[in-house]
C-alpha cells in the first residue's frame, strides 16, 4: 500500500480540521468562555504539530492510489479526525471522558446526533457550534471537501474515485462531470446554497441566529444535535415546517439537483428513488398521523398532529433526528413505522444514513426476479432501475452489503445488551439502529428526551463504531480491520 | 476543452492518459464496461457506457457542450456515423475519426465535408509510410521530419564499433563532417536533454537533429553501412504490409509478403501486383528456411502478435539481416525492449496519438500553436516545431542571453532554406521555423512556454 500517500492526505485533512474549528474558536473568545478557548486553542496546536510532522516524513510520495488505498484512506481519515476532533469536549473539561468526547465527536460527523451529554446548554456556545458544525462537515464528508480544494498538480489520475466511492453514499457512486475536482466542487456548491436558503428561511421562522445556523448545519448533514435541552419543541411551527421541507430536501440525491441545475426537471422528478423515497414519506406521515391523533395532549388538533407526524417522519428517514415531540410516548404502530424507516433511510448519493432507498429499491427488484425464475427457471430478467439495467456486479455488491449490515447488528446488539446497566430489548436494539443508521435518538431510555450517557465505555465505544460503520457504508471501515488489507502478497 | 473520445482501447487510452493530463476534460465512450472501469480509476475522466454512434449516449457523453470528439473504436463504420450523428447534433463540434480499412480511405478524404470530419486518421498507412523512411536510409531507428522536410530528428545507437563512443557532445560535428545536434539520449531506458559536455557511451541511443540533406554524410561518417534496399521481406499481411508494399513496388522494390491465411493471401495477390505471397506460418522456423530470409536486405515484422515480432527480428539480426524493423501494437514497457536486438521500433499507436495531439494543441490555442509534434525516446521527450510571430519574446536577443527552462533545448532554427544549429551567438526573428526539444513531463503549448520569464 502507498502509504506515503495515505500519511499526506491525513495532514492535509488535519489542517482543514484546524480550519474548520476557527469560527468556533472565534465564538468561545466572543463569549468569554475561558475553558472552550483554551480546548480549541490546544486541539489546534497537537493537530497542527502532527500534520507538520506527517508533511515532514511524506515529502516524496507517490501518487498512486487503488481501490485499496482509497477505502482504506477513507476510514482511517475518519478515526483520526474523530480522535483529534474530540479534543475540545475533553480538554475544556465540559466531557471530562475522553470515549464520551470521542462517541460526541464520531456522532457529529457521522451525522448521527446521537448525545452523551444530559445537558447541552451547559457546554458553551462554541463548543456547540463545533458540535453542531462537525455535522455540515460529516454530511457531505471531509474528503471529498479536500477533493474539491486539492492541489491539482500532477494529480491527472482517477486514484480519488476511490475516495469518493469510500465517502459518498449508495450502491454505484460515479462522477457527475470529468473533473473530479469539478464534482466535488458542484457538490459542495450545491450543499452550500441550500444550506444557505435553510438558514434564511429559519431566520424568517424567529428563530434566533446562533440557533437558527446550528440547526441548518444539523438540517444539512441529516445529523440532529440540537442547541437546546428541549431539542426543536420550542421553534415556531412555521421553523419546524421548515426545518421538515429541508431535511426532506438533503434526503434527496444531490446529483438530482445538479440535473435541475441543468434544466433537465423532468429527468430528475421521474427518478425512481426520488419517488419511492416521497412515496414512503407520504405513507408513513399519513398512517401516523392517522394513529396519533388525539391520542396525546400534544395531537388534539389536525394541524400539530400532521406537524410532528411529518417532522418525525422526515427526521427519521432522513436519519436526522431531531424531535419536536417525545415519540417515544406515541402508540406502538407508529413507533413501528419510525423503527422501519430507520433501515430504510435517504436516497443514496444524499448526506442522510439507513441502507438507502436505492438499495431497498434494487433488493426488493431482484428478490422479485430471483422468486421468478424459482419457478420459470428458463425465462430471462433483468433488473432495471430508472429505465437501463442494473448490473449484476452491483446486484451483488448490494446484496454483499445487506448482509454486512444485518451481521453487524446482530453482534453490536449482542454487545450492547451484555452491558452491566441491563437495560431492556427496546433501549438496546433502538440504540443500535440509531446509532448504526445514523438517526441519533432511539426509544425507551434512549428516547428522545433522553441520551446515551447510560451506557458504560465499552459499549460506547462499540456504538462509536457502529457510527462510523453506517456512514462509510460498511467497508472502509471493515477494510482497516481485515488483516488481508495489509499482507503484501 | 470538453472532448469526448469514443472507444477505449490502445488508442484511447494512450490519449486519456496525455488529454487529461494536459488539462482537459474528457469523457470515454465505450460498450466494454471493464474497460472503461480501469480507464477512470487511473485516470481523472468521467464514462458512460454504450455504443457511441446512438444519440442518447451521445447525448449522455454530453455532446452538446463539446469541442471535439475523437472516434477510434474498431469498427470504422462506427466511426464515421459516430462524426457524423455527434456533428448533427452539435454543428460547432471539431471530429477525428480513425479510418483504417483502405476501402475506405477515399470515401474519408472525398466525402470528407458530407461525413463532417475535421481531420481523418489512418495509423497503418501512417505506419507504412514511417517504415518506407526508414528503409531509405538503413541504419536510422526512427526518423521523424521538421521544417517541411528540411530538418529530421534521426535516432542511432552508439555500438562499440562507432566513432561517436566515449566523445563528449561538442566533439560531435568533427566527428560526423557535417552540422547536427544531439538533442536526446536514452540510457538505460532513462532520458536526458544533454548539455555539450555530455560524453556518449556505448548502448545510448541518441536523438540528432540534421539537415535532411546531410543524412547520408552522417551515415557515413559514423561508419554505419547504407546498401540501398532492394528486396524486402514483409511478415504478416495486414493492412500495414498491403500499404506498404505499394509503396515499395512504387519505388521498384522487390517485396515478399508472407501471411498465414490462405483467403487474405489471395486478396493481397490480387491487389498487390508484382509482390510475391506466400502462404506460411512465420513463426515456423521451415518456413523462415525456405524463404531464405537472411538474403533479404530487409525484413518487417507486422504480424497482429507483437511477441511474434520481436522474435522474428531477434532471429533476422542473428541471421544478419541488414535493417530489421519491428512493428509493436501494444508499446507499453519498451524499456524492456530496449536491450534486444530489433532493429527500428514502429508503433502505429503512437504516429496516430502525434496526429491526434498536435491538431489538439493547435485547435486550443489557434495562435503560436505547434506546426509538427513528434514524441521521441520512447515517449519520454517531445520534439515540437514551432514558426517564430510577432508576439514570441525575445526575438533578435543572442541565445546565451535566453533563460530557457530545464530540460528543454532549441534544436534548430530555420531561416528560409537556411538550417540553423543553435550556439550562444544564434537568434531567431519572425517567421523562422524552431525545433524544441523537451524532456519535461508538461507540455509546451505555445513556444513562449520554454522561456524561464
Amino acid at each position: 500500500m502507498n502509504y506515503k500517500m495515505m500519511i499526506r492526505i491525513h495532514a492535509w485533512l488535519l489542517i482543514l480540521e484546524v480550519a474548520f474549528m476557527v469560527p468556533a474558536l472565534v465564538i468561545s473568545m466572543y463569549t468569554g468562555d475561558g475553558p472552550a478557548v483554551r480546548g480549541f486553542v490546544w486541539t489546534m496546536v497537537i493537530a497542527l504539530g502532527i500534520s507538520a510532522l506527517m508533511f515532514l516524513l511524506t515529502r516524496h510520495a507517490e501518487h498512486k492510489f487503488y481501490a485499496r488505498e482509497g477505502m482504506v484512506t477513507t476510514g482511517m481519515a475518519w478515526i483520526t479526525l474523530s480522535l483529534v476532533g474530540c479534543l475540545p469536549f475533553f480538554i475544556s473539561g465540559r466531557i471530562p471522558n475522553y470515549i464520551d468526547a470521542f462517541f460526541e465527536i464520531v456522532s457529529g460527523f457521522t451525522t448521527t446526533g446521537a448525545s452523551i451529554c444530559p445537558d447541552v446548554e451547559a457546554l458553551g456556545k462554541g463548543i456547540l457550534y463545533w458540535r453542531s458544525f462537525s455535522h455540515w462537515v460529516g454530511g457531505m464528508g471531509i474528503l471529498v471537501f479536500y477533493l474539491a480544494i486539492a492541489p491539482a498538480d500532477g494529480k491527472n489520475d482517477g486514484s480519488t474515485l476511490h475516495i469518493l466511492r469510500a465517502e459518498s453514499p449508495g450502491p454505484s457512486v460515479n462522477k457527475m462531470v470529468p473533473r473530479m475536482r469539478d464534482t466535488a466542487s458542484i457538490l459542495y456548491k450545491l450543499y452550500i446554497v441550500l444550506t444557505v436558503l435553510d438558514i434564511i428561511f429559519l431566520l424568517i421562522g424567529k428563530m434566533p441566529v446562533f440557533d437558527a445556523f446550528c440547526i441548518a448545519y444539523g438540517t444539512a448533514g441529516t445529523g440532529g444535535f440540537s442547541v437546546l435541552n428541549s431539542g426543536c419543541a420550542t421553534y415556531t411551527p412555521f421553523a419546524q415546517n421548515v426545518t421538515t421541507v429541508f431535511m426532506l430536501l438533503f434526503g434527496v440525491n444531490f446529483s438530482l439537483y445538479y440535473l435541475i441545475v441543468l434544466k433537465h426537471v423532468s429527468q430528475a422528478l421521474h427518478d425512481e428513488e426520488l419517488r419511492l423515497y416521497l412515496a414512503i414519506v407520504f405513507t408513513s406521515i399519513v398512517l401516523i398521523a392517522i394513529n396519533i391523533f388525539g391520542k396525546t395532549a400534544d395531537t388534539s388538533s389536525l394541524e400539530p398532529t400532521i406537524r410532528h407526524s411529518a417532522f418525525q417522519v422526515a427526521s427519521i428517514i432522513t436519519t436526522t433526528g431531531y424531535s419536536t415531540v417525545d415519540f417515544d410516548q406515541w402508540p406502538n404502530f407508529s413507533k413501528a413505522i419510525l423503527i422501519c424507516l430507520m433501515f430504510v433511510g435517504a436516497c443514496a448519493g444524499s448526506t442522510g444514513g439507513g441502507i438507502k432507498v436505492s438499495r431497498v429499491l434494487l433488493l426488493w427488484r431482484n428478490l422479485r426476479r430471483n422468486m421468478h425464475s424459482i419457478f420459470h427457471p428458463n425465462e430471462v430478467r433483468v433488473v432495471k432501475m430508472n429505465g437501463s439495467r442494473v448490473d449484476e456486479q452491483t446486484l451483488k455488491n448490494v446484496s454483499s452489503y445487506l448482509a454486512a449490515y444485518v451481521f453487524i447488528v446482530i453482534i453490536t446488539f449482542l454487545i450492547i445488551s451484555a452491558d452491566p446497566g441491563n437495560f431492556d430489548l427496546t433501549t438496546n436494539f433502538s440504540a443500535v439502529m440509531a446509532t448504526f443508521n445514523n438517526i441519533g435518538p432511539g426509544l425507551a431510555k434512549v428516547g428522545p428526551t433522553c441520551n446515551f450517557s447510560i451506557y458504560d465505555n465499552l459499549s460506547t465505544f462499540v456504538l462509536s463504531i457502529a457510527m462510523l460503520l453506517g456512514r462509510l457504508e460498511i467497508f472502509p471501515i471493515l477494510a482497516i480491520m481485515s488483516p488481508s488489507t495489509y499482507k503484501k502478497a | 476543452m470538453n472532448i469526448i473520445i469514443a472507444g477505449d482501447g490502445k488508442v484511447g487510452s494512450m490519449l486519456t492518459k496525455a488529454l487529461s493530463g494536459e488539462g482537459h476534460d474528457l469523457t470515454l465512450i465505450d460498450c466494454n464496461p471493464a474497460a472503461l472501469e480501469s480507464t477512470i480509476e487511473r485516470y481523472d475522466v468521467m464514462s458512460v457506457q454504450g455504443n457511441c454512434a446512438s444519440m442518447e449516449v451521445l447525448r449522455n457523453a454530453g455532446v452538446q457542450s463539446a469541442d471535439l470528439l475523437i472516434t477510434a473504436t474498431g469498427q470504422d463504420e462506427v466511426n464515421l456515423l459516430t462524426c457524423l450523428t455527434a456533428h448533427g447534433m452539435n454543428p460547432n463540434l471539431h471530429t477525428i475519426a480513425r479510418i483504417r480499412t483502405p476501402d475506405y480511405v477515399e470515401t474519408a478524404y472525398a466525402m470528407r465535408r458530407q461525413f463532417a470530419l475535421s481531420l481523418t486518421v489512418n495509423p497503418e498507412r501512417q505506419t507504412a509510410r514511417e517504415i518506407d523512411r526508414l528503409l531509405r536510409y538503413p541504419g536510422f531507428l526512427k526518423r521523424d521530419k521538421f521544417a517541411n522536410g528540411m530538418i529530421e530528428i534521426v535516432e542511432l545507437r552508439v555500438d562499440e564499433k562507432s566513432p561517436l563512443r566515449d566523445q563528449p557532445l561538442y566533439q560531435m560535428s568533427s566527428v560526423t563532417k557535417c552540422q547536427v545536434l544531439v538533442c536526446a539520449v536514452v540510457r538505460d531506458g532513462k532520458t536526458t536533454i544533454p548539455s555539450g559536455d555530455f560524453i556518449l557511451r556505448e548502448g545510448d541511443r541518441i536523438f540528432v537533429t540534421a539537415s535532411a540533406n546531410n543524412l547520408t554524410v552522417l551515415l557515413n561518417s559514423i561508419g554505419l553501412i547504407t546498401t540501398k534496399v532492394r528486396n524486402v521481406i514483409i511478415a504478416g499481411g495486414g493492412r500495414i504490409a498491403f500499404y506498404l508494399t505499394m509503396l515499395l513496388l512504387r519505388e521498384g522494390i522487390s517485396v515478399k509478403i508472407i501471411e498465414q491465411d490462405r483467403a487474405r493471401c489471395e486478396e493481397l495477390a490480387e491487389k498487390l501486383d508484382g509482390a510475391t505471397i506466400v502462404q506460411g506460418d512465420i513463426s515456423k522456423q521451415s518456413v523462415l528456411e525456405s524463404e531464405h530470409i537472411e538474403d533479404a536486405d530487409a525484413i518487417v515484422a507486422l504480424t497482429g502478435l507483437d511477441e511474434l515480432n520481436v522474435i522474428l527480428s531477434i532471429y533476422a539480426n542473428h541471421m544478419k539481416v541488414p535493417q530489421v524493423i519491428t512493428k509493436l501494437g501494444r508499446g507499453e514497457n519498451m524499456e524492456l525492449l530496449e536491450k534486444l536486438p530489433i532493429g527500428s521500433v514502429v508503433s502505429p499507436k503512437e504516429l496516430c496519438f502525434n496526429t491526434i495531439i498536435r491538431y489538439v494543441r493547435a485547435m486550443k490555442d489557434s495562435a503560436g500553436a505547434a506546426v509538427t509534434v513528434h514524441s521521441i525516446a520512447d515517449g519520454q521527450a517531445e520534439a515540437i516545431e514551432f514558426i517564430v510571430d510577432q508576439d514570441t519574446k525575445h526575438c533578435g536577443e543572442k541565445l546565451r542571453n535566453i533563460r530557457l527552462k530545464k530540460n528543454v533545448l532549441l534544436a534548430s532554427i530555420t531561416h528560409g532554406r537556411q538550417i540553423e544549429f543553435p550556439n550562444g551567438d544564434s537568434m531567431f526573428h519572425p517567421g523562422d521555423r524552431i525545433v524544441v526539444v523537451s524532456g519535461e513531463k508538461f507540455p509546451i503549448q505555445q513556444l513562449n512556454d520554454i522561456f524561464q520569464d
